[in-house]
């Protein structure tokens, strides 16, 4: 880019932040990646009034009313159908959902899969800490199986699942990975993400310092994406079933056609409708 | 990214800006988080820090003049590892920090940011470029050494600070 | 109870046969017909568990007066085969003067209740009379015949199989001709019922609806225009019916990929400036209690029609009862005001759903709607609702002037805070189920929930709900006090009674949360004697009053659950001898 012709946007990133301060422990990627959805959203030059940040429960859940835009704190695990229903009747808005690792991939799982089928146009941000931090450190569904904890002491035994898999899987529409310690480069994948059509899923590695102290060290662990994204789901599938976890950037972005069915338009008045009934 | 080449007014003033304007809003957050966690100590001085960073970005202003300053998104940046130099590690807070570990942080940044000026400087082929970016690298270094006096204050604590006899809260 | 007169007003009878005869195809034939020929009706129907293929049956109610509950007796049944027939024995009263029609040469597999009983019996060979007919089926002989015994204008059968079979072509709707005819014919060999006069004079205003339909109907009326829901039997007709209608009128249906999800995109399509709805049964309503919670502490209008059905668990889902009643005044997590109501006929699915948007959208709560199987599934020959003007009307938010703050949950005399449409500048806020203070930032002090609990009950508690409460007919002393489809016979048992010694009232509630406290003590005052009547196994509506008003010690009760409706009979018995104790 030419840094000369670039016009500043109308909003700077604060703008887009409320004045309720955060209660996240110090340290939390989560603060970070509030950051980079602020960056993003100033980059795209949306108005404030015109974009909702839809969430479930947990720490990250916690994200829509630190900023200033509309918002809709909901229950755990329910933010996709939540803010799918808030897209379709609104075209119009811009809708981000922020999620965790266990209301996203546990609770929320079931809807996780049918958002990514149904391809409605909306940015699902989950930001995976492995951890539920909110309830004070249980293992998630991306959990190593053998990370002691007091629920299941240990380790949960269970081999972790694959977020990205399960979206390509299922249908998503663009598919990237970002860490909250990268917070420019995050912003520019949530910019990306946000202008794609349809599901767009982001998962961002955000640590967990109070409950996974060990995830300070996923700063020497990620590493950018060797390869540009692909928009062949097959290579995409490969490369997302053999990937280490922490190779970062857009992996996948698809055609797909965004599901919106048409609202407003009426063509029949509702006494055209009880026509029908009448003898 | 190992040479750095800023060749032009515009696009250096803009870095300067949004580093010292990143690092600004960054310890004016940081503040805020103390202040949630009842460590006031900690909360009061990255303020200090953040009003002194807000009074950098005042004078880069100054400098610039009538100089256009360019939008850079914020990924398009000529950081090294993506990140303005100045801007701390999050990761690093934490809620029983001391101001031992705050300016530790802080001249952490301040290192960075001298380097990245003066990485500038020995690179550009811009004369305003380079004697500005000569110039700002100077402060921070002045920076450093007025951190280090402060640091002298508050010596590393023992091991044991973060020490929390209860366990974390339930929430939600 | 309607022994069979000459001067008859309803005849009641059973079309039933197996293995794809297609007896509800006819039977849903015959109220076309008989509403063209200015007759009111009511069809439910009853069929076995297989997909297809399995024996059904026809349930008609045919009547010159508009027609409010199942019949206590049936004057005719036709039975095309009696394949597993013995199924419906429960749900088919039958006295010495029923007309029992069916196949003689199958006449091994004739029940036990139907050739053991002391009803009258024809024979009529549907199989070989259709065979004789190039293209004809035993379903419309036996239209045919049904037609001549009762009654029922010829024209007005031609017209309803033309009807019913225009995309089939000329050549099927000749053949059923065909077949009615000789069903006809055949009719003048079997025994006589009685006939039901035809009707002169006005039939205009007129509708043939169910009431799955007219819930839909109501909620469209009502404003709504965003619906996501997952299918449930028996509330899928809803979603079947207002899935084109939604598109015809601008809005738009969503399948959910489970009722977590439904109640959820609702609430979605709703907070973002939408009227929503969501409808489902009882399972379905289990799964959505705790965001229909979420709704209540986020003010966000949303409605919930759960069409009941026979419980626990999937229990009998193809028959009614009123035992979701508890649920819905008390599953939501916390102190959680909200509207519950209750249509209590076909025609009241109109208006009480239509209603419960207004509700909603006025108090910014969620809002559930109360029907049940004997409504949704069953159609009828019904007069015209009412027009009403009851439409969502949502107070909104305007950008606060310049200095001036929004605050979403704002503290007001009514409750009812305005509520920003995300797009408005100036207005942006964070909707929360965590509890909050007027701005909506999340808070657990006792100050700010003390205050918002106080505000979001006073949105219901002081709402003025008119009339609506209850709907009352009768005179007496002794008062009938029940709700939903225990409406119709309760009502037509008072009918009965009318200027008798035991002329009796009735109050049928429609609001059920809030409980009417007052409106109900003033409308029982003087009752010598309380009835209640409510189709549950535990007595849920009879706790429910016990926790509400004080009910007279002697209150007698008659409570039986699913899955036989309850009939006139049951409670003109009950008015005249008295709960047998
Ligand atoms: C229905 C329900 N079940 C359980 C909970 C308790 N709960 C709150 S947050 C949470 C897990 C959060 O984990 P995650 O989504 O990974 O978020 P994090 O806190 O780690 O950011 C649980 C189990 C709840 N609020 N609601
Ligand atoms: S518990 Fe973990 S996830 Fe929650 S705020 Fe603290 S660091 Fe972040």
């Amino acid at each position: 880019m030419t840094a000369e012709t670039a016009l500043a946007p109308k909003h700077s990133p604060r703008d887009y932040k409320s004045d309720i301060k955060p209660v996240w422990c110090p340290g939390c990627g989560d603060y970070s990646v509030l950051g980079s959805i602020t960056k993003a959203f100033s980059e795209l030059n949306l108005d404030p009034e015109n974009v909702a940040v839809i969430s479930g429960i947990g720490c990250s859940s916690r994200i829509p009313a630190y900023t200033d835009c509309y918002g809709f704190h909901g229950v755990h695990g329910r933010s996709l159908p939540l803010a799918a229903g808030l897209k379709v009747a609104r075209p119009d808005m811009t809708v981000l959902v922020a999620s965790g690792d266990g209301d996203g991939f546990s609770i929320g799982g079931n809807h996780f899969m049918h958002a990514c089928r149904r391809n409605v146009d909306l940015t699902y941000v989950v930001m995976d800490n492995r951890v539920y931090g909110m309830t004070k450190g249980q293992a998630s569904p991306t959990t190593e199986p053998d990370w002691d904890n007091a629920l299941t002491p240990g380790g949960s035994g269970i081999s972790p699942f694959r977020p990205l898999v399960i979206a390509l899987a299922a249908g998503a529409n663009f598919i990237a990975r970002g860490f909250s310690g990268d917070q420019n480069g995050t912003a520019k994948l949530l910019k990306e993400a946000i202008e794609h059509p349809g599901f767009s899923f982001v998962q961002i590695l955000s640590p967990c310092v109070t409950f996974r102290p060990d995830q300070k060290t996923w700063k020497d662990d990620v590493h950018d994406a060797a390869v540009d994204p692909t928009d062949e789901i097959g290579r995409a599938a490969r490369r997302l079933m053999t990937d280490d976890g922490f190779n970062t950037g857009v992996l996948y972005k698809g055609e797909r056609e965004a599901f919106q069915p048409p609202i407003g338009e009426a063509t029949a008045t509702v006494a055209d409708l009880e026509g029908k009934f009448a003898l | 990214m190992s040479t750095l080449d800023i060749n032009n007014i515009g696009e250096f003033l803009a870095h300067a800006h949004a580093l010292e304007a990143e690092a600004a809003s960054q310890y004016a957050d940081l503040a805020e988080q103390m202040e949630v966690h009842n460590n006031t100590e900690v909360a009061e001085l990255f303020h200090k820090l953040a009003e002194i960073e807000g009074k950098h970005i005042g004078k880069i202003d100054d400098k610039a003049g009538d100089t256009p300053i360019p939008h850079i998104p914020p990924w398009e940046y000529k950081w090294e590892g993506g990140q303005s130099p100045e801007a701390v590690v999050d990761m690093d807070a934490h809620y029983m920090m001391t101001p031992h570990h705050a300016l530790r942080m802080s001249l952490k940044a301040e290192e960075r940011a001298a380097d990245f000026f003066q990485r500038i400087a020995d690179n550009t082929t811009d004369e305003e470029v380079r004697s500005l970016s000569a110039e700002m690298a100077e402060e921070e270094r002045d920076h450093i050494k007025w951190l280090n006096e402060w640091l002298k204050k508050y010596p590393e604590p023992e091991n044991g600070w973060d020490e929390d006899m209860d366990p974390p809260m339930l929430q939600e | 109870m309607n022994q069979p007169t000459d001067n008859t007003t309803s005849i009641s009878l059973v079309l039933a046969g197996s293995g794809g005869s297609g007896v509800i195809t006819a039977g849903n034939m015959l109220l076309a017909a008989a509403a063209k020929a200015g007759w009111y009706g009511l069809m439910t129907r009853s069929a076995g568990p297989q997909i297809r293929g399995g024996e059904a049956a026809a349930l008609l109610r045919l009547s010159s007066e508009p027609v409010s509950a199942q019949p206590d007796r049936y004057d005719l049944i036709i039975a095309l085969d009696w394949l597993n027939f013995e199924r419906f024995a429960d749900e088919i009263p039958l006295d010495k003067d029923t007309v029992i029609i069916g196949d003689a040469s199958a006449a091994k597999k004739t029940p036990a209740f139907v050739t053991e009983g002391p009803a009258r019996r024809g024979d009529i060979d549907f199989k070989s009379m259709s065979k004789a007919i190039p293209g004809g089926r035993p379903n419309m002989i036996a239209l045919g015949t049904i037609g001549a015994l009762i009654g029922l204008p010829e024209d007005a059968l031609d017209a309803a199989l033309s009807d019913a079979l225009a995309k089939r072509g000329e050549d099927a709707i000749a053949a059923s001709r065909a077949g009615a005819e000789a069903g006809r014919a055949i009719a003048a060999e079997m025994p006589a019922t009685p006939k039901l006069p035809t009707p002169e004079g006005e039939k205009a205003g007129r509708w043939l609806i169910s009431g799955n339909e007219a819930a839909g109907l109501g909620a469209i009326r009502g404003g709504v225009r965003f619906v996501a829901a997952y299918p449930i039997t028996p509330a899928t007709e809803i979603l079947e019916w207002m899935s084109p209608a939604l598109t015809k009128v601008g809005g738009v249906l969503v399948q959910a990929e489970d009722e977590l999800a439904s109640i959820n995109m609702a609430i979605g399509g709703s907070y973002g400036g939408v009227p929503a709805l969501t409808a489902t049964s009882g399972p379905g309503l289990a799964l959505m209690t705790e965001a229909i919670g979420l709704a209540v502490a986020s003010e966000v209008p949303v409605v919930i029609v759960d069409v009941m059905r026979g419980g626990p668990s999937t229990g009998i889902p193809t028959k009614s009862e009123q035992s979701d009643l508890n649920m819905a005044l008390y599953a939501l997590p916390g102190d959680a005001p909200h509207i519950v109501v209750a249509p209590n006929s076909i025609r009241d699915c109109v208006f009480t759903t239509q209603w419960s948007v207004h509700l909603a959208e006025a108090m910014q709560t969620p809002a559930i709607v109360l029907s049940d199987q004997a409504l949704g599934q069953a159609k009828s020959v019904i007069a015209a609702p009412a027009d009403i003007a009851f439409f969502a009307q949502r107070e909104t938010a305007t950008t606060p002037a310049e200095g001036e703050e929004y605050q979403r949950y704002a503290v007001t005399a009514s409750g009812v805070s305005p509520m920003a449409v995300p797009g408005t500048p100036g207005c942006a806020y964070t909707a929360d189920g965590l509890e909050h203070n007027p701005r909506g930032t999340p808070s657990g002090g006792a100050k700010d929930h003390h205050i918002q609990l106080d505000k979001r009950q006073r949105k219901t508690d002081d709402f003025d709900y008119g009339q609506h409460w209850a709907d009352q007919a009768g005179e007496g002393d002794t008062v009938v006090l029940t709700w939903g489809s225990c409406t119709g016979p309760v009502l037509e048992a008072l009918d009965n009674l009318a200027g008798t010694e035991q002329s009796a009232r009735m109050v049928s509630m429609r609001l059920l949360m809030p409980a009417p406290k007052e409106q109900l003590a003033n409308a029982l005052e003087g009752a010598k004697r309380v009835i209640v009547v409510e189709q549950t196994h535990s007595g849920q509506f009879m706790g429910y009053l016990r926790a509400n008003i004080d009910l007279p010690k002697n209150v007698e009760h008659h409570c039986t659950p699913g899955p036989l409706p309850i009939r006139p009979g049951d409670i003109e018995t009950l008015i005249k001898e008295g709960t047998p104790s």
